[in-house]
């Protein structure tokens, strides 16, 4: 009785709110028009489940293309702002050199400057290099919102890996670049795999920087692309909407299921000194 | 000894530090410099502009649109911050306790984190349609209305629906901070207040709140940052409306500079928020500081 109270009943309610628009999503994704907008059917359930709404996102919109150009994007952006910011977590965890505490709080104020305040000169830089709608672009500016936050995150996860090991292997005559791609790197598998998860995930939630810069239908992402084409004047194109958002979550949720302890292990992490 | 190693010296850590500083350097810390310098001309799309001062922001404060825009960021930021701290935390105590399937339930009940906040948008505004959102009609159904909800058709009600959709997103933050922050509570403690006959509210206010309040700080510090620099939800749900009522700093400045064209003044709206910017970010680093 009092596990119900403290557990199960309060569990019961968050599950309900948090959950809710997930099966939203689904259900309205299977839903014919009829009775999505029908007065009399009950809204919770579907009495006749369809797949017209899937088969006109796929075929009649330019969705594949958009979850592709998402998928790519994210994936090099990912790759890049690994490698720079092991690189620099290493500098920064690993050797001493002058100006370690400056870069260190550079970094970590970097991560606080939102995107919010810098896409209006940064499409200013796009313009000048000649970048606007390539869809390229997008990989080198994801990089500056995941680089601070991931080396950050490295710099937590570096700084407890014990220092003996690599005493010993200097003592061993090592050199430090081999200490560091046989050593450190290893060692830091796994705060390279939360580093991957948040990479991943961030940028396929990106969305400012892709609706500025990107204009042409076949270089948007998921996001930008469903906000753009399918929302058009007062006709709502609900069932392919929820579809095409659905779609658009299952990389990044499926992703959040292989590694939930990394994921919560570097959230955690990410608020610590 | 040769002069140039990578075994000594600062010439590993400057080459490995390299890439980062010219990708921050040329995509986050020139920009950042050219919104300041922006905010103070005149430029809009095609045109350079030139510089006119403080005349932007002098235009900005007599704006009505602005004053209400800074209003709706105060309070779309402090009631959301207080609902997801709250909720946070009691979903955190709650799978804090070990039960069947607890592991199950963490990781499903931070979905709302994870999936991408514009698509996760997209269902909410359909919840919230004027007339197929089934609030209204269940409602309806129970006989406490006559009629559908226009959510998102007046200014307060608009507000508050965005309010609960942020509220959702970002419960879960708070939840795996608090989480972290229970596992590191010695046992002791607790079972010491329970010998000594105390309540559970007084065990909850006494031990386990007094000693997460530096985290506290630091779940509060972030999730503001993060609320008040908010787009996608707002962008997505109601772009501002109705009359301009659910603009954020953000929102405003975006639907200035970028549809309207206005660079200069587009930049000089988000500079308003640069102040509040920085004092979170020293506020959060002295807190950082505090607890290592």
């Amino acid at each position: 009785m009092r596990r119900l109270l403290s557990i199960w009943l309060p569990l019961l309610a968050f599950a309900l709110f948090l959950l809710f628009p997930f099966y939203w999503m689904v259900l309205t994704s299977i839903k014919p028009n009829e009775e999505l907008v029908s007065v009399t059917a009950n809204p919770f359930w579907v009495a006749h489940p369809t797949l017209d709404h899937i088969k006109f996102l796929l075929s009649s919109t330019s969705y594949p293309r958009w979850f592709w150009n998402t998928m790519a994007v994210a994936s090099a952006a990912t790759a890049l702002s690994i490698s720079v910011s092991f690189s620099a977590a290493v500098a920064l965890a690993r050797l001493r050199f002058r100006g370690s505490e400056g870069v260190s709080l550079g970094i970590y104020l970097a991560y606080l400057i939102p995107p919010a305040i810098l896409f209006i000169p940064l499409a200013e830089v796009m313009l000048k290099l000649g970048w606007f709608d390539r869809l390229w672009a997008l990989v080198p500016v994801y990089s500056t919102f995941l680089v601070p936050f991931c080396t950050w995150l490295l710099v937590g996860y570096l700084k407890s890996i014990p220092r003996e090991l690599e005493e010993a292997a200097m003592v061993d005559g090592a050199s430090r670049v081999r200490i560091i791609l046989e050593i450190i790197l290893p060692l830091s598998a796994p705060g390279l795999i939360s580093a991957f998860i948040f990479c991943f995930t961030l940028s396929w939630n990106e969305y400012l920087y892709a609706l500025v810069f990107m204009s042409s239908p076949a270089h948007k992402t998921v996001p930008v692309g469903l906000a753009t084409e399918l929302v058009r004047g007062d006709i709502y194109q609900w069932g392919p909407l929820m579809a095409g958002a659905l779609f658009g979550s299952l990389p990044v949720a499926v992703l959040y299921f292989f590694f939930v302890e990394h994921y919560v292990a570097g959230m955690s992490g990410a608020l610590k000194g | 000894m040769r002069g140039l190693s990578l075994d000594r010296g600062p010439l590993l850590p400057t080459l490995l530090l390299v890439p980062s500083a010219v990708l921050l350097g040329g995509l986050l810390a020139f920009p950042l410099v050219l919104g300041v310098l922006l905010g103070f001309k005149d430029a809009t799309i095609g045109e350079a502009g030139n510089f006119i001062g403080l005349d932007n922001y002098r235009y900005l404060l007599t704006d009505p649109v602005l004053r209400i825009t800074a209003l709706n960021t105060a309070l779309y930021t402090l009631v959301t911050v207080v609902f997801k701290l709250a909720l946070g935390l009691a979903l955190a105590l709650i799978l804090n306790q070990r039960f069947a399937g607890y592991r199950f339930w963490r990781s499903v009940l931070l979905l709302p984190y994870v999936v991408p906040t514009v698509l996760s948008a997209f269902a909410w505004w359909w919840i919230l349609d004027p007339q197929f959102s089934f609030i209204s009609w269940a409602l309806i159904k129970l006989g406490i209305l006559d009629q559908h909800v226009n959510f998102l058709g007046s200014a307060w009600l608009a507000r508050a629906s965005l309010m609960v959709a942020n509220v959702w997103r970002g419960i879960p933050f708070f939840t795996v901070g608090y989480l972290a922050g229970l596992q590191s509570i010695p046992k002791e403690l607790h079972e010491a207040a329970a010998i000594d006959g105390a309540s559970g509210w007084r065990t909850f206010w006494e031990i386990t709140w007094l000693l997460l309040l530096p985290l506290t700080t630091i779940l509060t510090i972030f999730s503001a940052i993060f609320t008040f620099t908010d787009f996608q939800l707002i962008w997505t749900i109601t772009r501002g409306g109705p009359a301009n009522a659910t603009h954020l700093f953000v929102t405003l400045a975006y639907q200035r500079a970028i549809p309207g064209g206005a660079l200069g003044e587009g930049a000089a709206i988000a500079g308003f928020t640069l102040p509040f910017l920085a004092l979170l970010a020293w506020a959060a680093l002295d807190a950082l500081r505090r607890q290592a």
